[in-house]
């Protein structure tokens, strides 16, 4: 498995929110839940690649902002038109007040 | 099931009849011939691709793997409410216990004489590909209407290359449904691209001589193009359903769940009007992608017997160059405004009625940046939410704190 990569300070993003991450040349979308755990999937949508960062939160749900397709953040599971295909997730852990991403 | 209709609407509406574990028989009948596509890339990035692409809704094998029985390029011609069945246009015939009208709209035609096979109007892919071979470098494009369709493809052609001019009758470009302020925003990012924006111009004639437009003006001034594309309104299909004898009222009439006022034919989507609970009933029809979809979809659950009444609040968007506009709920039902600025020039107007209700919201701004508050807004709109226009009017304010209120 690859390295855990520190992505952000857990305080930057709020409750039910979500932010940006770039890496390498890619992008990741992390959350962080209602109830305070914090989750990470690709960083665009599946139905015409938007960035899910400029999308609400709500729940477990991730909504795009072009289209409102929803998908489970914390599964990656497509929930509902016009989004079919997954994200794609991964593991997350906090350490010492950051985040830290496990890509690869 | 038979759902007539191969568009956003009937393709939806199919598939959710299958996610809901229907078992019976599911025909899906269009007259294009293509698989059900997405027409808003047609005057985006469709458009503006090297080839023009069809963006599918659902694939051959998707459509197989549901058994979902898709019949292209044959038209519905006739239905038999007695019998049951609907004829199609090779002599065949199909039985249905429900059956789903998903005919959609059809551009609105200029009655002009003097209209030739330059004269065209957006509407299918093949359209989008009759129209990108005359979009290429240094071709002329004269777009007749400033509504949606016409504007989007304007930066479209831009993009390639065209020179454009839109003529519009109104005294402003987008006068239905969009504030002022946004159509003002809207029609300077078409002027910093070059785009000749004539506004309060009614059209005297148009000769067509099979290469060339010329366009005459009201005030006599003449516009000269290699192709002219005529974008003013949609009108819905209704003949269908009217000779069946179902009522037809600004489009195929049906109950606030979707039904005809006979109890086994549905319609839904661009084709039919409906009564919008949210606005106390008021009567609408809509031609908005994600309504067609969400109609689709109620349509469905409802020839299944769901019984459930459409309660979504229309929503539309449109992208021009780095611009998208979204707007929630319908503008014209709100007495004041109150504008919210968000980063980047992008900003919110927010549409009251005289009781305080929030009942629309318009936004514009770069990229995404209006997304996530006019989502909000949606919100707090199917609420019936009265939030204080101090707080809508301050970004300080978190919009999703109102909505806990
Ligand atoms: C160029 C363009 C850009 C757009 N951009 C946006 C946008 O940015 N945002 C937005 O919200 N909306 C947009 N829209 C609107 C959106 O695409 C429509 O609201 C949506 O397609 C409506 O879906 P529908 O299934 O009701 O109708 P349609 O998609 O029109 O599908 C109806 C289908 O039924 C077929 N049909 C009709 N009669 C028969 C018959 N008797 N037998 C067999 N088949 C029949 C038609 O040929 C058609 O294929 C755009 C539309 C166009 C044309
Ligand atoms: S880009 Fe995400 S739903 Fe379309």
């Amino acid at each position: 498995m690859s390295d855990w990569v520190e992505a952000c300070a857990a305080e930057d993003i709020d409750e039910e929110d979500v932010m940006r991450f770039d890496h390498a040349g890619r992008t990741y979308a992390i959350y962080r839940s209602p109830d305070d755990e914090y989750f990470a999937t690709d960083g665009l949508c599946s139905h015409e690649k938007v960035h899910l960062a400029d999308g609400l939160v709500m729940d477990d749900i991730i909504e795009c902002p072009k289209h409102n397709g929803r998908f489970n953040y914390k599964t990656g599971d497509a929930r509902g038109a016009p989004v079919c295909v997954n994200l794609k997730t991964y593991p997350v852990k906090v350490d010492a007040g950051k985040v830290l991403i496990q890509l690869g | 099931m038979v759902i007539i209709g191969a568009g956003e609407c009937g393709g939806r509406a199919a598939l959710t009849l299958r996610d809901l574990g229907f078992e019976g028989p599911v025909t899906l009948v269009g007259d294009e011939p293509h698989l059900p596509y997405e027409r808003p890339p047609l005057s985006k990035e469709a458009m503006t691709s090297e080839a023009p692409f069809i963006k599918a809704i659902a694939s051959d094998e998707l459509l197989a793997e549901r058994s979902i029985r898709h019949i292209h390029s044959l038209r519905v011609v006739a239905i038999d409410r007695v019998a049951h069945i609907v004829s199609l246009s090779d002599g065949s015939s199909l039985a249905y216990d429900k059956l789903l009208l998903a005919t959609g709209s059809v551009p609105r035609k200029l009655p002009m004489p003097g209209l030739g096979g330059r004269c065209v109007y957006l509407r299918t892919f093949n359209d989008a590909l009759a129209i990108r071979a005359h979009l290429s470098a240094g071709n002329r494009v004269a777009i007749i209407g400033g509504g949606f369709i016409g504007l989007e493809l304007a930066a479209s052609a831009r993009k390639l290359g065209a020179a454009v001019t839109v003529i519009e009758a109104q005294p402003r470009i987008l006068m239905r449904g969009v504030p002022a302020e946004i159509a003002e925003i809207i029609h300077k990012a078409h002027e910093a691209e070059s785009v000749r924006v004539l506004t309060g111009q009614g059209i005297a004639s148009i000769a067509d001589d099979g290469a060339e437009v010329r366009i005459t003006l009201a005030d006599g001034q003449q516009v000269v193009a290699d192709l002219a594309v005529i974008g003013i309104g949609a009108v819905p299909v209704t003949t269908l359903a009217a000779e069946a004898g179902l009522a037809i009222d600004n489009g195929i009439a049906v109950d606030g769940h979707l039904r005809t006022e006979d109890p086994d034919i549905f319609a839904a989507g661009d084709c039919c009007s409906f009564p919008l609970a949210i606005y106390g009933g008021r009567r609408v029809r809509l031609e908005a992608w994600r309504n067609a979809q969400e109609q689709g979809a109620l349509a469905a659950r409802n020839m299944l017997g769901a019984d459930e009444a459409h309660a979504a609040v229309p929503w539309f968007w449109s992208d021009q160059y780095g611009l998208t506009l979204q707007i929630a709920g319908l503008s014209d039902e709100g007495k004041s405004i109150v504008r919210r600025d968000l980063d980047d020039g992008a900003f919110i107007l927010f549409h009251l009625a005289e009781d305080g209700r929030l009942v629309a919201a318009s936004g514009i701004g770069p990229g995404n940046a209006v997304a996530r508050d006019i989502r909000l807004a949606e919100m707090l709109i199917a609420k019936r939410a009265r939030p204080a226009p101090e707080a809508l009017g301050s970004q300080a304010v978190k919009l999703k704190s109102l909505l806990a209120a």
